[in-house]
């Protein structure tokens, strides 16, 4: 077995079971911030309810977040030690930034507003919340310049002496706008997840309650939550299209083999149609089927006009890159960039879908009651995850084989390939790892999905109808804790 | 000073910050379960009074490792590849008890039933204990040297891991961080939990000064610089102060003080002892990795040093003011029945 193979098997594990829980929290915490500061500003206790329903959601989410995270920061000198040393010079600085600007705020303020209801005055308990919120957004920042250098190194420049890529502009990296176009894209999938989350559930909840006689909690709670789920959802999927036309715009230029190899567009063409459903016998460029095809879509996508746009094909490219760096494989697996690409946009459409059929029904203060309502809600939620990770893979696996993908307009030697960057270990070490890394997190997604579901179905609890009242002072010695663990 | 030199003090600093919070926490969580058996009654109430005493905090002293090891691949990213892929299983297990730690910290009260607590406080004791023996074998085995070649390669022997002086290292650790942690809980816990963490503090003290005597002067006497025969001296002066006020069974927030003093000590030892070097090589001192030449460029450094200055001074305020919130100590009888609540 190739240590390289294992090496990136592990890589693609650890770091798409990380990004299953890190969209959630980076969108809940926003809207559970929204939450609290309607209940303080127009002290309705229904939103007071609402934030500890789903605060608790969102922290049995925000610790495997958390837990899977500490492996991210460390598994680049394990398993990428030589991409390290090549890389360090630039991609440290953002890692280290993320945890000073963002993480130790993170942290410190979540534990601040968990244990802090009674302690802390109204307020400053609400500012907390926000940190985090602004925080856990931040830290998506520092992360995506870092991983925007692999897939187009900007404020960089190859030094002989050292034979590495040492940084001369940190306002480059930050700028870059490949970065600045994922950032978007990657809060704006996050914030289509929390909001999608925020609204199944409470839509659930609402045909729920509304089936029970007497539960006076639809108008004040899941109605508003729901719709407030709705439009942040909705607005979320209008900032995922700009974002990803940015994207894509951007990547035509930077990294064309990843676009052609995502629309399995072979050779160059001018006006090339855009495929909906590709077959092929073999998992390359031979033997493929085009079965259903758009016209005007792709030049769109590529140079924003419908015709007269003339884009490269994978055989061509491939071409051009012997050419440039010697011998090799320059493409990426077709397979999975054609349909990673297209499972994320068809599972953007269901929450989208969603939305518009829950404002719909909730329309002019109805509450709706359908029980094909309910259930569809509940079949949501994942969609915005799988989503989120199609995107990953897409944006991963297209980038191979390269760790550190050439810029075409920027210093010609920053560069690297996947297998020149990992650690030189016994593959069977690697095994090791590998086996035990999925079997632990394998287990924990089973019990963070049955937590979740768990207090998903028992709503908010009859120990949240008030809030409780700041304890006098002189009381901490005997006064039981608002919170503990 | 030059940058590389400033970094190479910054980095130390971010593990003492790590070492000196999370080393009370490794303590609470190894001593959770010996100390709510300690008493007479129901168990539960104490053990999650032991936890509570890091509850709101415990997350934010773990940054301080993140930090650290972001902060090293940002200054010494030579340093970051070979001793990460070099020390590979030892890390691994590492990981392994934080993660499973960090769950079970947070969802242990997420589920009313006895089983499952059993099986979230063993995972929080593994996570507790391995860290702790671990990150003294770690860098015990880093001060002691790696076998580095001319290209900064290492073919690693099981004898540069495991070996009397680092598996005093570990010990030395864990046996430091229990004492710590002891003292700790006695200084945020009232009640019957206060006096038993007094009592494990004072069967404690005496082994554990003898263990961290013991790998201070091997550390010493191998690997020292003269300067830190002070640092060493120091450690001991606040050792013994540790369990002079350990045994007059008051003023725990003065052991508390020089427990941290020691662990402080212990740590600037370490580095002390390290410096020039960031690994040393046994094969042959010219291959060493050290901070000239393992180090990122002068331009990194500037910008790491701005935010570091900018940042690191804000992370203290409000990690000090965090602690002054929480700051009342808590008894068995505080913690609420239900626990599913924020």
């Amino acid at each position: 077995m190739d240590v390289v193979d294992v090496s990136r098997w592990q890589f693609g594990i650890t770091t798409v079971y990380h990004f299953i829980f890190v969209p959630l929290t980076i969108g809940l915490a926003p809207l559970i911030a929204v939450m609290q500061t309607v209940w303080v500003v127009t002290d309705n206790v229904a939103w007071y309810r609402l934030t500890k329903f789903f605060g608790k959601l969102f922290l049995i989410n925000f610790a495997l977040g958390v837990a899977t995270g500490i492996v991210q920061e460390f598994q680049f000198g394990m398993n990428w030690s030589e991409y390290s040393r090549f890389v360090g010079d630039v991609f440290g600085a953002p890692l280290a930034m993320e945890g000073l600007a963002a993480f130790f705020f993170e942290s410190t303020f979540l534990g601040l507003w968990i244990f802090g209801w009674s302690r802390l005055p109204r307020r400053i308990h609400l500012a907390c919340i926000w940190i985090v919120a602004i925080a856990v957004n931040l830290s998506a920042f520092f992360i995506i310049s870092a991983n925007s250098f692999m897939q187009h190194p900007v404020g960089a420049h190859y030094n002989p002496t050292t034979k590495r890529a040492e940084l001369h502009s940190i306002l480059t990296l930050f700028t870059n706008n490949t970065g600045l176009a994922a950032f978007g894209h990657t809060v704006a999938g996050s914030l289509l997840t929390g909001g999608t989350f925020v609204a199944a559930v409470s839509a659930w909840w609402m045909v729920r309650s509304h089936n029970r006689p007497g539960d006076g909690d639809v108008r004040s709670m899941y109605r508003p939550a729901t719709i407030l789920g709705c439009w942040v959802a909705l607005a979320a999927t209008f900032a995922l299209f700009f974002s990803g036309d940015a994207q894509g715009k951007l990547m035509f230029h930077q990294q064309p083999m990843k676009m052609a190899s995502a629309e399995s567009l072979c050779d160059t063409q001018t006006d090339p149609q855009f495929s909906i459903l590709t077959v092929g016998r073999q998992n390359n460029c031979d033997g493929l089927t085009r079965v259903i095809e758009v016209p005007f879509v792709l030049p769109f996508l590529a140079k924003g006009r419908f015709n007269d746009v003339t884009l490269q094909g994978v055989r061509d490219i491939q071409r051009d890159d012997q050419e440039r760096f010697g011998p090799g494989d320059y493409r990426p697996n077709l397979f999975v960039t054609y349909w990673s690409f297209r499972a994320m946009i068809g599972f953007l459409l269901i929450p989208v879908l969603f939305a518009l059929a829950a404002l719909w029904l909730s329309r002019g203060g109805r509450v709706p009651d359908q029980r094909w309502f309910s259930r569809a809600a509940l079949l949501t939620i994942p969609t915005p995850f799988l989503a989120n990770s199609a995107g990953w893979v897409f944006t991963e696996m297209g980038r191979q084989p390269w760790i550190v993908a050439p810029n075409p307009t920027g210093d010609p030697n920053v560069h690297l390939v996947v297998a020149d960057g990992v650690s030189h270990h016994a593959p069977v070490m690697v095994v090791i790892s590998l086996v035990t890394f999925t079997l632990i997190y394998a287990v924990l997604a089973v019990i963070w999905f049955w937590l979740l579901k768990r207090y998903v179905a028992e709503g908010p609890l009859e120990h949240d109808a008030e809030p409780a009242p700041p304890a006098p002072p002189g009381a901490d010695d005997v006064a039981p804790l608002s919170f503990a663990y | 000073m030059a940058l590389h030199q400033l970094w190479f003090g910054i980095l130390a600093v971010l593990f003492l910050g790590f070492l000196i919070l999370e080393g009370f926490d490794f303590g609470v969580g190894m001593l959770m379960e010996p100390l709510a058996r300690l008493g007479g009654g129901d168990p539960e109430p104490r053990r999650r009074a032991v936890l509570n005493t890091i509850g709101p905090v415990w997350d934010g002293n773990e940054v301080w490792l993140l930090t650290a090891g972001g902060a090293m691949f940002a200054a010494f990213p030579g340093m970051y590849a070979t001793v990460f892929s070099t020390l590979y299983l030892p890390l691994l297990a590492i990981l392994f008890g934080m993660i499973v730690r960090a769950v079970a910290i947070e969802w242990r009260g997420k589920i009313d039933d006895p089983k499952w607590r059993r099986w979230a406080d063993l995972a929080i004791a593994i996570g507790s204990w391995l860290p702790a023996v671990l990150w003294g074998v770690a860098f015990a085995i880093l001060v002691r040297g790696l076998p580095v070649d001319a290209r900064h390669q290492v073919d690693l022997s099981i004898t540069d891991v495991l070996n009397p002086y680092t598996l005093l290292g570990g010990l030395a650790t864990c046996g430091l961080f229990l004492l710590y942690g002891a003292i700790f809980v006695a200084l945020k816990t009232s009640g019957p939990v206060h006096d038993d963490a007094l009592r494990v503090a004072v069967w404690l003290a005496l082994p554990v000064t003898v263990l961290v005597a013991a790998f201070g002067i091997w550390t010493q006497i191998s690997h020292g610089k003269t300067w830190t025969w002070l640092v060493l001296a120091a450690a001991v002066v606040a050792q013994l102060a540790a369990v002079a006020l350990v045994y007059s069974r008051k003023h725990e927030g003065w052991a508390f003080l020089c427990t941290a003093l020691v662990v402080t000590a212990v740590v600037v030892l370490l580095f002390g002892a390290l410096y020039p070097d960031l690994v040393p090589s046994t094969l042959d001192p010219q291959w060493s990795l050290t901070i000239d030449n393992a180090s990122s460029s002068a331009y990194t450094l500037k910008i790491m040093t701005w935010a570091a200055g900018i940042f690191a001074p804000l992370v203290i305020l409000y990690q000090a003011w965090t602690y002054w919130v929480f700051r009342q100590r808590i008894s068995a009888d505080q913690i609420p029945p239900f626990v599913a609540y924020i």
